[in-house]
């Protein structure tokens, strides 16, 4: 583990105690609704908060540790921070701003890589512009490319999307993506939109009030059927990892995975190529029996693991297919009449499919 | 400018811009401290001190030179420890005129500066540190040239007030040509003497003059400052 976190604070009418750990690389979710203590945490693995009692190590360097009396200073943790509000300096062009981290950085990022940071985000235009000539998605852009450059050994991004519409957020997604299978450092990523994480994500911590109720892969925290009760009730969904196993002659492309074949529609992408496929919950339908005269092209054999929902009109199904969870979401009349229950084998029908990009990792 | 005036009325007047050339920059840092400390630290006895900061801008000018004259007349005190140590004499000096409109133009800085520093989003500040920035390159990299327009504004306004001020002056340093004896000081004494009206005249046109051509000053500096925000 490369990255240690432990808090605890008392703030008027909330505690914050939390204790998690990040992988050496890839992207960690903090995810919860507003106000669970989600920003106070980032903040005081910046330093830019101090909490009462903590521990925070990062890349084997203690930066905070209020027992042996240790608070390294904000200026010297190396964290890039990306803020929601971009917080470009206004007097200095974008160029500036993007190495005014690097200018201070103890190992300095090569003429190659702040090329290769500029070209990832797309800078190359914008780089003799002013802030307040620069669009939403364009700011975003900057803050992430001037945080990337100061050489941090973690990166920070707190909620970097949610000023922007969705237009511009699905704009940006893309390079984070591409930053997410680049980037050799660790990412913790705040959101409270589930489908940003859903997309990015590889492990989740989802916070409620000031606390860890669950943490684990995306994988498997998404199909959890306590989720809506810990973070605001949000779309249950699975989240898959699958690669191209082949573009078929009738325009449709095949993706495997751990438990079966998905079939979409013709996809540009190699065939090896990793992808990661979302499914929402309201988008799988379950038979007892196999259906064979149906339009659905996607029919995979699953066992109930557990049902949830209870006293709700709705019944969340987890199911596992093959080694991969899914989630369906039906009427508790239907899981009655299906009389679904742990280990009982069905047909789950995926209705629609999201495929996203996943180079590398995955 | 001889065309114009006559010696002794050129003499006040560079004495003036002078005087007040030197108490406004004089001051200046000062003032940049003071704004930093009212605009980003809270600390018990914040309201004294931001009250005794805007003190001369509701005292009598008489008053402050009469305090002046108390604390640096040469007799005793602060005053005779500067003549004994430094041989440093401010009273009946064109120095002493400049402390005492720097006093007084004290707070016209501190505000027109404070207003700007509290106008600078924090989150920049948090920002600039956690992208390796220490405390004074903040203060130098970040917080002073955002401050700039303030800072402009606050130096035009206390320059113009300075060119104006009367009664300090007179009270601690006395009214001596050369010296001590600026526009408001000259126009005083062409007064006094008979006959003096029409040079106490020209020199109140110049006056305006003076005070018009700051005032556009700083019209300009603030609406530059507008539309960079």
């Amino acid at each position: 583990m490369s990255v240690e976190i432990s808090l605890a604070h008392d703030f008027p009418g909330f505690t914050l105690d939390v204790a998690f750990a990040l992988p050496r690389a890839g992207v960690t979710a903090l995810f919860g609704v507003s106000g669970a203590g989600k920003t106070t945490i980032v903040n005081a693995i910046a330093g830019t908060f101090r909490p009462r009692r903590g521990r925070v190590v990062i890349a084997g360097r203690t930066v905070l540790d209020t027992e042996a009396g240790v608070f390294v200073p904000a200026a010297r943790r190396r964290t890039g921070y990306v803020f929601q509000d971009a917080r470009l300096f206004p007097h200095m062009s974008v160029e500036n701003n993007l190495l005014f981290g690097w200018r201070r950085a103890a190992e300095k990022a090569s003429a190659g890589e702040i090329a290769h940071v500029v070209a990832l985000l797309g800078l190359a235009p914008l780089l003799q512009r002013r802030p307040r000539a620069l669009s939403g998605g364009e700011k975003s852009r900057v803050a992430l490319g001037r945080a990337l450059l100061s050489s941090p050994q973690i990166l920070l991004l707190d909620e970097p999307l949610a000023a922007l519409d969705a237009q511009r957020r699905a704009e940006i997604l893309p390079y984070l993506e591409r930053l997410r299978d680049e980037a050799k450092m660790p990412m913790l990523y705040v959101s409270h939109a589930l489908d940003e994480v859903a997309r990015l994500a590889d492990d989740i911590v989802v916070i409620r009030q000031g606390r860890a109720a669950a943490q684990g892969s995306v994988f498997d925290i998404l199909t959890g059927l306590e989720l809506p009760a810990l973070a605001g009730a949000p779309p249950l969904g699975a989240v898959i990892a699958a690669t191209v196993a082949a573009q078929r002659d009738d325009g449709l492309t095949a993706l495997a995975f751990d438990g079966g074949t998905i079939l979409v529609s013709r996809l540009a992408a190699a065939v090896g190529a990793k992808v990661r496929l979302r499914v929402r919950a309201e988008e799988i339908m379950l038979a007892l029996e196999e259906p064979r005269a149906i339009s659905a092209n996607n029919v995979l054999a699953a066992l109930v693991l557990a049902v949830g929902g209870e006293g709700d009109a709705q019944a969340d199904v987890q199911l596992a297919c093959g080694n991969t969870r899914l989630v369906a979401r039906i009427t508790r009349a239907s899981a009655a009449r299906l009389g679904l229950a742990p280990g009982k084998a069905v047909f789950a029908i995926v209705k629609s499919v999201t495929v996203d990009a996943q180079s590398g990792r995955g | 400018m001889d065309a114009f005036l006559t010696p002794p009325e050129s003499e006040a007047l560079l004495l003036s811009l002078r005087i007040s050339f030197v108490a406004v920059f004089g001051a200046l840092p000062f003032a940049f401290a003071a704004a930093l400390l009212l605009a980003r630290t809270r600390f018990a006895g914040k309201t004294l001190v931001d009250g005794l900061i805007h003190v001369p801008l509701v005292l009598p000018p008489v008053a402050i030179g009469f305090l002046l004259l108390l604390a640096f007349g040469t007799r005793h005190g602060l005053g005779a420890f500067l003549l004994q140590t430094f041989g440093i004499r401010l009273v009946f000096s064109w120095t002493g005129a400049a402390l005492a409109s720097a006093v007084i133009t004290f707070p016209f800085q501190v505000r027109a500066i404070r207003l700007s520093l509290e106008g600078i989003d924090p989150g920049l500040g948090e920002a600039a540190q956690t992208l390796g920035a220490s405390w004074w390159d903040r203060l130098v990299n970040v917080t002073l040239p955002l401050a700039l327009p303030g800072i402009a504004a606050g130096i035009i306004t206390a320059f113009a007030a300075s060119l104006g001020e009367f009664g300090a002056i007179i009270t601690f340093v006395s009214n001596i040509p050369g010296e001590t004896r600026t526009l408001p000081l000259a126009i005083y004494t062409a007064l006094q003497a008979p006959g003096g009206e029409a040079e106490a005249m020209r020199l109140s046109l110049l006056s305006i003059a003076l005070a018009l051509i700051f005032m556009t000053l700083a019209e300009l500096v603030q609406r530059r400052a507008r539309a960079g925000a």
